[in-house]
């Protein structure tokens, strides 16, 4: 074991088992299935990947910071609504193309602005994240039929959708944009004061208020991130579509917590990081992406992510516990 | 006593170390049915190990426990109270939300069949000890709505539900009001006159002086004595308590110190201390000593912005503040070393560094970013002044001893500069060697004109750091002390609440 752990490689992939994970599974898919290993597969992965991916960058925030956020998906859904809705608003009839960007520009506020009443009510209140998103899940998903009238709006603007195949480079331009949050979300979590403080006040948040940091702007903060980022993939979805249906984005909570949580970030806050995340959001990705050119039926991957899940964190459970100098219970 | 008969309970020779500390060093005791046997020593002398090695809860090393002529072997508590053996705690181990009775019979809930809980039985039965404990509520209500004195009462009822042999009262009116003492003390003699045998654990010399028909002393894990409580006095059983072989060495008084740092005026905070005063001038140490539940945390804690005082005034460096929140007090100079670390001062997943400048991160920025090359120059500076052991500044927090996580709670104070530190419990939990390196280093951050006030429960450790030594009772200042002028036995006297008759 001594020799093992002198390979820097190996090192990292003990301290992030989930990469480990994504490189077997990119191997056996490599080598298993036919088109796997092909440019335009992969790019075709990391789109996918975006939307739950965005989200995901927002949850690992949130999570680090010791809370939770189940209305992401409702959340998604308002602001594709909206971004799609106010594109034919009668206001920018006379705008052409640019009709997009305040409909663009509005469907983001409106994810700020969820985001916001959550850490809001959070901070003022003291109630549980897990309650209080709970509760935003559903009154924002009824805001969304509310909204809707039940149906989907369609957008007119043919520039919208052609947007999501649009590339930069070689590079699709979901694929880029997705890169650039991975790079400023990781650069905010790890080098800024408010990302050091997010990990303090979830790893102990009495320490933290001992320490004179101020709690609830942090959380606050947060919860403001994962409202735009979002309403930002639920702006990138709908451009894929060509329209907003009141139904997107369901299950994304549960979707986007897998992930995080695949990642190494702890449901109790303190610790994970974006790196981690990424892998989680790959993991599954590539799963998805590798059993369906497998043809695979739909309800197989489900039920074998659910088992990977909790093989992983198991995994985890046995080989870093001693190391958190954590109870065994 | 007579000699015919049999204790209901003894101890003989009991012998229980931990790694690096023998915490019973050969202890016997004995109670007899029908007695009331105190037992007293300070904190740490082993009081609460013996009581968990008598509950089943420890096994012991060496010695036998012998109840009604019998040795027998307990390994849980269970088995404890099988044989009429029940400790009532001093923190009470209830199920806030269910029913007084439920938690009366908590574990053996009786049964109907197919596993049904027999609610007619499990009321009446519960009801009838309560009516025995003389209770004013019934078995039905739940636990969360009973105030703090019946929720004792529970507890107690729950020691009743078997035959009780010995019953044992670990420090019970630690938050009972003066009349619901007189309830339990009636209670104690009620079941003294049924012959249960009662072992009474506290340090407040009057209940013991009221209530007990025999002392037994310990001293650092060791037996010191047993005395009859009809022939002996509190002066007596004070000096058998702290001894003379105890290594008491004691700071050497300085003779000069600095302007007055901090000066707190009538501070109080209503039920839990009142009309607090004390000054602590620059490279002077003030010791605060008291029993545990003295409201000494509290002071700290008030000074720290964690409590808001409901009167009185707090000046530091000559200015009167306003500390509303932690906040506050570190931007006036007042920083707090917390009674429990790990809970209240570190974030134990987080590493080193990051630990040690957590209060002023937000100052070290190089742009957008935190500047890593100035934190790391901080945490070096402390690591060595400090000496703080530790492979690199990677390490989780969590990973390190007792003795470098305390020196890191307290570099990541220093570095800020404080005019005051206030230090609760320095080595609450620390081995011996630590112990000693934080003293010194308490030392010489007065000698280098820091203002310090350092709380603690161990008399060795006020004696050795301090200047001065302000000793409180229930919440207030009972007397100042002058080390040069301070006895172990008025110090212990007066934390006892026992007015001396000396002028303070």
């Amino acid at each position: 074991m001594a020799n093992f752990t002198q390979i820097p490689l190996l090192r990292w992939l003990m301290r992030n088992p989930i990469w480990g994970f994504v490189l077997i599974v990119f191997i056996f898919f490599s080598l298993a299935a036919d088109n796997f290993f092909s440019e335009r597969n992969l790019m075709n992965i990391v789109v996918q990947t975006s939307t739950i991916g965005l989200i995901a960058l927002g949850m690992t925030l949130v999570m680090i910071n010791g809370n939770i956020d189940l209305s992401v998906g409702a959340t998604l859904a308002l602001a594709a609504a909206f971004a799609v809705d106010v594109q034919s608003w009668a206001a920018f009839a006379t705008w052409g193309n640019w009709q997009i960007l305040p409909a663009v520009c509005i469907a983001l506020l409106v994810g700020i602005l969820m985001g916001a009443i959550n850490g809001f009510i959070v901070w003022k209140t003291g109630v549980d994240a897990f309650i209080v998103t709970l509760g935003a899940m559903l009154g924002i998903r009824g805001l969304v039929f509310v909204y809707t009238g039940e149906q989907s709006f369609y957008a007119m603007n043919f520039a919208y959708s052609d947007f999501s195949f649009m590339t930069i480079g070689p590079f699709p331009v979901l694929a880029v944009i997705f890169a650039v949050a991975v790079i400023a979300v990781h650069l905010l979590l790890s080098r800024t004061v408010h990302g050091r403080n997010t990990y303090a006040v979830g790893g102990n948040r009495e320490a933290a208020v001992n320490a004179g940091i101020r709690v609830g702007p942090h959380m606050m903060i947060n919860f403001m991130l994962i409202g735009f980022l979002a309403a930002l993939s639920g702006v990138l979805l709908s451009t894929q579509m060509g329209a907003a249906t009141p139904n997107l984005g369901r299950d994304y909570e549960l979707w986007v917590i897998t992930a995080v949580v695949l990642g190494g970030t702890k449901l109790t806050g303190g610790k994970g990081d974006i790196i981690g995340t990424l892998g989680g959001v790959l993991a599954i990705g590539i799963l998805r992406n590798g059993m369906n050119l497998m043809q695979v039926p739909a309800f197989y991957v489900l039920v074998i992510l659910g088992s990977i899940l909790i093989a992983v964190l198991f995994l985890d459970k046995r080989f870093n516990r001693s190391a958190d100098g954590g109870l065994r219970l | 006593m007579t000699a015919t008969r049999e204790p209901a309970l003894r101890l003989q020779g009991i012998v229980k170390t931990f790694p690096g500390v023998r915490a019973l060093d050969g202890v016997d005791f004995e109670v007899m049915p029908g007695e009331v046997h105190a037992l007293l020593g300070e904190n740490g002398a082993g009081k609460s190990t013996l009581m968990k090695v008598l509950a089943g809860m420890y096994q012991p090393d060496e010695g036998q426990i012998i109840i009604a002529g019998q040795p027998v072997r307990m390994t849980t508590p269970i088995e404890a109270k099988a044989q009429g053996v029940v400790l009532i705690h001093q923190e009470l181990s209830l199920v806030p939300e269910m029913s007084a009775a439920e938690n009366i019979y908590l574990g053996e809930l009786p049964r109907k069949a197919f596993g049904r809980v027999d609610w007619k039985i499990l009321e009446e039965r519960s009801n009838a000890i309560l009516k025995r404990l003389k209770c004013n509520f019934r078995a039905e209500v739940t636990v969360a709505h009973l105030s703090i004195a019946n929720q004792q009462m529970v507890e107690i009822a729950r020691a009743l539900t078997v035959d009780a042999r010995v019953v044992v009262f670990d420090e019970p009116t630690a938050s009972l009001t003066d009349a619901e003492k007189v309830v339990l003390f009636d209670i104690i003699n009620d079941l003294k006159s049924q012959g249960v045998g009662i072992v009474y654990i506290s340090h407040r010399m009057d209940e013991i002086f009221t209530l007990s028909d025999r002392i037994t002393v310990l001293r650092d894990g060791a037996y010191r004595g047993t005395l009859t409580t009809a022939d002996t006095n509190e002066d007596e059983v004070t000096r058998l308590m702290i001894g003379r072989s105890l290594d008491l060495s004691r700071n050497e008084a300085a003779s000069k110190f600095g302007d007055t740092m901090l000066e707190v005026r009538n501070l109080t905070c209503t039920g839990l201390f009142e009309d607090v005063s004390f000054t602590v001038r620059a490279g002077e140490i003030v010791g605060f000593y008291g029993l545990v539940g003295a409201g000494r945390t509290e002071i700290a804690e008030t000074l720290f912005g964690l409590r808001t005082p409901t009167a009185g005034e707090i000046r530091v460096d000559g200015q009167k503040v306003e500390i509303t929140s932690p906040r506050d007090a570190i931007a006036m100079g007042v920083s707090l070393v917390p009674e429990n670390r790990k809970e209240q001062g570190l974030v134990l997943q987080m590493n080193c560094r990051d630990n040690m400048t957590l209060p002023q991160v937000q100052d070290l920025t190089a742009g957008p970013f935190v500047a890593k090359g100035a934190e790391l120059a901080i945490f070096d500076q402390y690591r060595e002044k400090l000496a703080i052991k530790t492979p690199s500044w990677r390490q989780p927090t969590a990973v390190l001893s007792g003795g470098n996580q305390q020196k890191i709670v307290i570099g990541k104070w220093l570095s800020m500069k404080p005019r005051v530190l206030v230090v609760d419990e320095p080595t609450r939990g620390i081995d011996v060697g630590s112990k000693s390196e934080i003293h010194q280093l308490l030392r010489e951050l007065a000698a280098q004109g820091y203002a310090v006030i350092v709380i603690s429960s161990e008399m060795p450790e006020v004696l050795r750091v301090s200047d001065r030594i302000v000793a409180m009772y229930h919440g207030r200042v009972m007397r100042e002390f002058d080390i040069s002028e301070v006895t172990e036995d008025s110090l212990v006297q007066a934390i006892s609440g026992i007015k001396s008759a000396e002028p303070a």
